[in-house]
């Protein structure tokens, strides 16, 4: 009944202004010390790591959050999979590589609400026994790097982090790395290797990195917009945040918009907002209208586009994006509409993956290249029906068969196309062989 | 003569002079390494090309690869590996400005191509190219993070969001006149708010 309601879109009311985890997200307060204090930012961070390094792994697991960075995983669960006193040193790496076209969200918590994310590796490290933290963030974001070094110095100089932080006897130092444009490092593997400072090719699995991660150690990695949350969950109570959102799809979610709607934006909004709610009313449409929408793509590149009809009932939560076929991902939408062509969008993101394949796998390594030249005769109605069978034939074989999933990444996004517009794709190539 | 980005070519070149670490950037070197374990000095490779990149005129020469080799103690070909790796390294020398135009989905979906073809125009580059005086690189990469301010360029560190033909032909002007631009959203958004 609930879902019903949701879906009629008028019981629905925009996310309450004090539910927002991140108070300026836009950058219109102070983003450094003075302005995170009045936000609440480090109010009580010494009382919280005063609870059990269990406990806190136990809030955050009630809390039902799931990861933010593309898989949806509980964040609280990982956490428990970090072994306990083992006299190693543990690590808490943080993925700031943001690089999934479509997705520009933790840029802004980095650049304008930075403390969010400074508080929440304190007290996530502290929660997996990790005294060192590293925040990988993508070279290109050179401004947001400036910012949130000035951020992590505030916070040594206030005694926040580093020795004996907040006075709670628990010693934490936290380092910034710099990526160097690779999409792949994203991985978290990858980004380990990387961090190692090597080329960043993924590692096979197991083991897994909470046994074996950084130099050989248990390290925990986690997206920004996750471990940013974490110090308000902690704050306010896993209860309030599970009463955002539906069941297993908590909390509120920044959602970036983008493409063919009047007015783009990145927003924090409930989790499970209807997918045309967050189009109508947080980017006033889109661009020719509503009847003029094509499709979406809702979670970043990688996810497989939605047609209009789905687009107008399905709402914008792991579960029932995964249901219609789809995924949540890195909340990315990318609206397309009828003025443009909606095969060259995947094209684009062919190219997208051919560029950034790191060339460890076959599949991966051939299958992008291969892929991006039929798409690119694709679009230009080179390729027969039985041509566009063979494409999605060869997306199968390169779905599941890499160490990593950037072919799986690679490949979605051509099977979404085929599945939802192979008339059309078809007609495209009669239309140019009666041309010729 | 067009070839390709700067940044994904495998052909390192020697520059003809030696090269050696400024005094400021020794300081900093000692600074970057102390952030990892003892032993582990090889996670500063990535700090270290972004240093000897920017002590060398914005780009990695063979001379760079090797002292940085020699610095962390660690192989040349670890080194080249990772400067051929990262996009962001370039292999050759390129102009005082390096202009990444994103030509992604999102940033096409709202007009990259127009933005291309202004700025090759007014920088007279084709795409790759590095103009005649020297001032500006063209280049058109994938996606650069900042998706709901598209079309975007990146300019050296800096983007420049929600462009159209107009302020991206004033950018580029303001550049060649020496004047200063303002850095961010064209159209006077704060960041990616919805207005």
């Amino acid at each position: 009944m609930l879902l019903v309601l949701k879906k009629a879109g008028e019981v629905q009311k925009m996310l309450n202004e004090k539910d927002k985890v991140f108070q300026n997200l836009h950058g219109f307060q102070e983003p450094f010390i003075e302005g995170a204090l009045k936000r609440g930012s480090w109010s009580n961070t010494k009382e919280i790591l005063s609870k059990d390094q269990n406990d806190i792994i136990e809030l955050v697991k009630s809390s039902q959050l799931r990861g933010r960075g593309g898989a949806g995983f509980s964040t609280g669960l990982k956490w428990s999979f970090m072994p306990k006193n083992t006299g190693k040193q543990h690590y808490l790496v943080v993925n700031a590589d943001e690089s999934e076209p479509g997705t520009c969200k933790d840029r802004e918590i980095i650049r304008n609400d930075p403390h969010t994310l400074v508080e929440g590796c304190l007290i996530a490290s502290y929660a997996i026994q990790a005294t060192k933290c590293y925040i990988y963030i993508r070279g290109e974001y050179h401004h947001e790097y400036v910012q949130l070094e000035k951020a992590i110095e505030e916070a040594y100089e206030r005694g926040f982090i580093g020795k004996n932080a907040c006075g709670s006897g628990f010693d934490f130092d936290l380092y910034v790395h710099r990526g160097a444009g690779a999409y792949i490092c994203g991985e978290e593997t990858a980004l380990l290797e990387s961090l190692e400072g090597k080329k960043g090719q993924p590692r096979l699995k197991p083991p897994f990195p909470a046994g074996v991660g950084l130099y050989g150690m248990p390290t925990t990695i986690n997206n920004v917009e996750s471990i940013a949350v974490v110090p308000t969950i902690l704050r306010r109570g896993p209860d309030w945040f599970k009463s955002i959102g539906v069941e297993n799809n908590t909390g509120t979610k920044i959602f970036c918009i983008s493409g063919n709607v009047n007015k783009p934006c990145t927003i924090e909004e409930e989790m499970g907002i209807p997918l045309k709610e967050l189009v109508e009313k947080h980017c006033d449409g889109v661009e020719g209208g509503w009847d003029n929408l094509k499709a979406i793509v809702p979670g970043g590149s990688s996810t497989p586009m939605l047609p209009k009809n789905i687009c107008e009932s399905v709402l914008m939560n792991f579960d029932d994006l995964k249901a219609n076929g789809s995924g949540l991902g890195t909340a990315g939408v990318i609206v397309v509409n009828k003025n443009n062509d909606i095969a060259e969008v995947i094209e684009r993101f062919a190219h997208f993956y051919k560029h950034e394949s790191c060339g460890q796998c076959t599949p991966c390594r051939e299958g992008t290249g291969w892929m991006h030249r039929m798409m690119q005769r694709l679009v230009r109605g080179e390729i027969s029906p039985e041509q566009i069978e063979l494409l999605e034939n060869v997306t199968k074989q390169v779905e599941g068969h890499t160490i990593c999933a950037l072919g799986d990444a690679a490949a979605w996004p051509i099977q979404g196309l085929i599945k939802n517009f192979k008339s059309e794709l078809i007609s495209k190539y009669n239309k140019k062989l009666k041309a010729s | 003569m067009s070839s390709n980005h700067p940044g994904l070519s495998n052909n390192f070149s020697r520059s003809g002079e030696k090269f050696s670490w400024s005094k400021d950037n020794l300081r900093s070197i000692k600074n970057i390494i102390s952030k990892y374990p003892k032993g582990r000095e090889q996670s500063a490779v990535m700090p270290l090309l972004y240093l000897a990149q920017e002590q060398n005129n914005n780009w990695i020469s063979i001379e760079c690869i090797e002292t940085i080799a020699e610095t962390l103690n660690m192989p040349k070909i670890r080194v080249t590996e990772v400067a051929s790796f990262y996009s962001m390294y370039n292999t050759r020398p390129v102009g005082e400005n390096l202009v990444q135009i994103c030509r992604t989905s999102p940033c096409w979906l709202r007009g990259s191509n127009k933005i291309t073809k202004t700025i090759c125009k007014e920088t007279k580059c084709e795409i790759n190219d590095t103009s005649d005086d020297n001032k500006f690189t063209v280049v058109e990469v994938e996606c650069l993070g900042a998706c709901s301010n598209g079309p975007m360029i990146q300019i050296n560190n800096d983007f420049f969001e929600d462009l159209d033909e107009e302020s991206t032909k004033k950018i580029i002007d303001n550049i060649k006149e020496g004047k200063p631009n303002v850095i961010g959203s064209q159209k006077g958004r704060r960041s990616s708010e919805n207005a």
